[in-house]
């Protein structure tokens, strides 16, 4: 019979194994931590607004009086503000995209224009609010309308577009190129009849992205001058406006409290925004992977 | 010859296109084109407004100079003040950012199971898309209500909660950045170190994070250069009293919260209050961009160091 072998672990091993253990409960910790931020921020935002909120709340224009001030100028700038990003940004980026994935080969021109795209969404907002001020506002003397804020807006999300639209382009197989120029179609067919369906829902996810990053942007609308009393809806892009995030922000730079209350409240209505943005995103895409599946 | 998921179509000679096809050709090659155009704008308005500031101030007044009162009699434009104001916030939120993002990552990339990953990134994810003024709100009305418990001397508006929020939004870019990194690792150098006798904790820290090391350190500066171009919650929470202080509990100035500050005041174009926005911006552009091109280098021989 031989030995029995010594399976009690030396005392060097069970301090690694310890240590090993501490590890893991500090790295949950950390991430916990993000979780418990999260929960205090909205948790701050909901016990100071949640009372303030309410339809008339939605359906007042802006007041020296707290209690009477609502947030019905700011939500329609910013509907017209999104939509005539979109309108601006969408077509222009998703074109470019498909240049760059489609009809480029890996050459200089592609190189400086991928490079350039990713230092562009690098670039801090107010940067591109100095632009609007300059460009926009002053020498094309478009003034301080939706007008300005929306190509202000349109050239911050435009990397945000191009980079979702591509890595869409870049998932659909290239079997189906294959197939469509076997059946004679065109370059131009196979982009618009092909590729461009198929890669529809990973497209509308990016816009979404980039619609969700523009609503909550304040910088830029502040460089080019939105922070003003309106006290109307706007009728057109020409109008000059003012948005939900410089709403809040106009609040929450007051010292009163029942201004805080209006800047929570309007964050509230900010947020639920967001989340219906997003939720929207998150239907389309999983419809998009229900229908792929055979 | 097969044609991969990556390939380019084939491009015939473009003469063969129709007209039709010619036109949209050049449609899509101009919109590809405006992102080169925005970037050309930006330095062109940047340059040529900031021209006739540089002629009534030297530039190297304007980088050396300690007082920074463009709005007072006697004006003065050093932008050091401003420039100490953002160091406390990029250092304060980096403190805060890139250890918790770099733990947040390797719990994400290297503990989390399936399930616990597909609830935490989401979450994660969503404290990355709240609006910046958002945060400068929690600054004012959560964070320097606690901070006056434990600091009955810090003001209202002071650098430290705006570094604490600054931290908070860009842990979310280091946590997922990081993530990215470290699962680019490869499994045999993890299983190599196992075979070893390597504790998990062991593995993490000796061999996958010093593996992802130039990414990691790609997120950290990429998330700093966020940090110095942010501008709502500064703009909120830091005040603005442009100073050269070492205080974390005083308030202080940005260069962000400057330029904003400049022109919520209305002030007309070709005074030189109105031409300091675009020095500083200026200022603020090329340091960005500096850390930009940095992080993007680094990043791009990490990933062809195992791809």
């Amino acid at each position: 019979m031989s030995r029995p072998i010594d399976l009690t672990p030396s005392p060097a091993l069970v301090v690694r194994r310890r240590r090993d253990r501490l590890f893991h409960a500090f790295a949950f910790a950390g991430a916990l931590l993000c979780l418990v931020v999260l929960a205090l921020l909205l948790f701050d935002i909901v016990s100071t607004g949640a009372a303030r909120l309410s339809w008339e709340f939605i359906n007042s224009f802006p007041s020296r009086f707290a209690d009477r001030a609502g947030v019905r100028a700011a939500l329609w700038g910013s509907a017209w503000l999104m939509i005539v990003t979109m309108a601006i940004a969408g077509p222009i980026g998703v074109a470019a995209a498909i240049y760059l994935e489609e009809f480029t080969r890996r050459g200089r021109l592609a190189a400086i224009l991928e490079i350039n795209i990713s230092n562009l969404a690098g670039v801090p907002s107010i940067i591109y609010g100095i632009l609007g001020l300059a460009f926009f506002v002053r020498w094309l003397a478009l003034g301080r309308s939706i007008l300005a804020g929306a190509l202000t807006m349109a050239l911050l999300v435009l990397p945000v577009v191009i980079i979702a639209t591509r890595e869409a382009l870049r998932a659909v197989p290239g079997s189906l190129r294959a197939a469509s120029f076997a059946l004679g179609a065109s370059p131009l067919q196979t982009v618009l009849r092909v590729v461009l369906p198929s890669a529809m829902p990973g497209i509308v996810t990016g816009l979404i992205l980039a619609l969700s990053r523009a609503i909550g942007e304040t910088a830029p609308l502040i460089m080019i001058g939105a922070l003003t009393y309106v006290a109307f809806v706007p009728q057109g892009p020409m109008d000059s406006f003012t948005a939900l995030p410089i709403q809040i922000f106009d609040w929450a730079s007051r010292p009163q409290a029942a201004f805080q209350q209006n800047a929570a409240a309007g964050i509230l209505v900010l947020l639920a925004l967001l989340l219906v943005m997003n939720s929207i995103g998150i239907l389309i895409r999983q419809r998009a992977s229900r229908k792929l599946q055979p | 010859m097969s044609l991969s998921t990556t390939q380019r179509i084939p491009l015939r000679s473009e003469q063969k296109f129709r007209p039709v096809e010619f036109s949209a050709l050049a449609f899509l090659r101009a919109s590809a084109l405006v992102s080169i155009v925005t970037t050309l704008a930006i330095v062109v308005v940047l340059v040529y407004e900031s021209i006739p500031f540089f002629r009534h101030v030297s530039p190297w007044e304007f980088l050396l100079g300690t007082q920074w009162t463009p709005l007072l009699e006697p004006r003065a434009f050093g932008v050091l003040p401003l420039v100490v104001g953002t160091l406390h916030v990029v250092i304060g939120a980096g403190l805060i950012a890139l250890p918790l993002g770099l733990l947040t990552g390797i719990f994400l990339s290297e503990y989390a199971g399936p399930r616990t990953r597909a609830l935490l990134k989401p979450l994660v994810e969503v404290l990355a898309g709240i609006p910046t003024v958002v945060y400068g709100f929690f600054a004012l009305t959560f964070v320097t209500p606690i901070l006056q418990r434990f600091f009955p001397s810090i003001g209202l508006f002071n650098s430290l909660s705006a570094s604490i929020v600054v931290g908070i939004m860009i842990l979310p870019f280091v946590a997922s950045l990081c993530e990215d990194t470290l699962r680019a690792v490869p499994r045999s150098l993890r299983d190599g170190a196992y075979a070893l006798g390597a504790t998990k904790a062991e593995v993490t820290l000796k061999v996958v994070v010093p593996g992802a090391l130039s990414g990691v350190l790609a997120s950290f500066i990429l998330a700093l250069s966020r940090a110095i171009g942010e501008t709502m919650a500064v703009t909120l929470a830091a005040g603005s009293t442009p100073k050269l202080t070492a205080n974390v509990l005083e308030s202080i100035q940005t260069m962000t919260a400057y330029i904003v500050q400049v022109s919520l005041g209305d002030t007309p174009r070709g005074t030189i209050e109105y031409q300091s926005i675009f020095a500083v911006g200026l200022l603020l552009f090329l340091v960005t961009l500096a850390l930009n091109i940095a992080s993007n280098r680094i990043l791009k021989r990490f990933r062809e160091h195992y791809e």
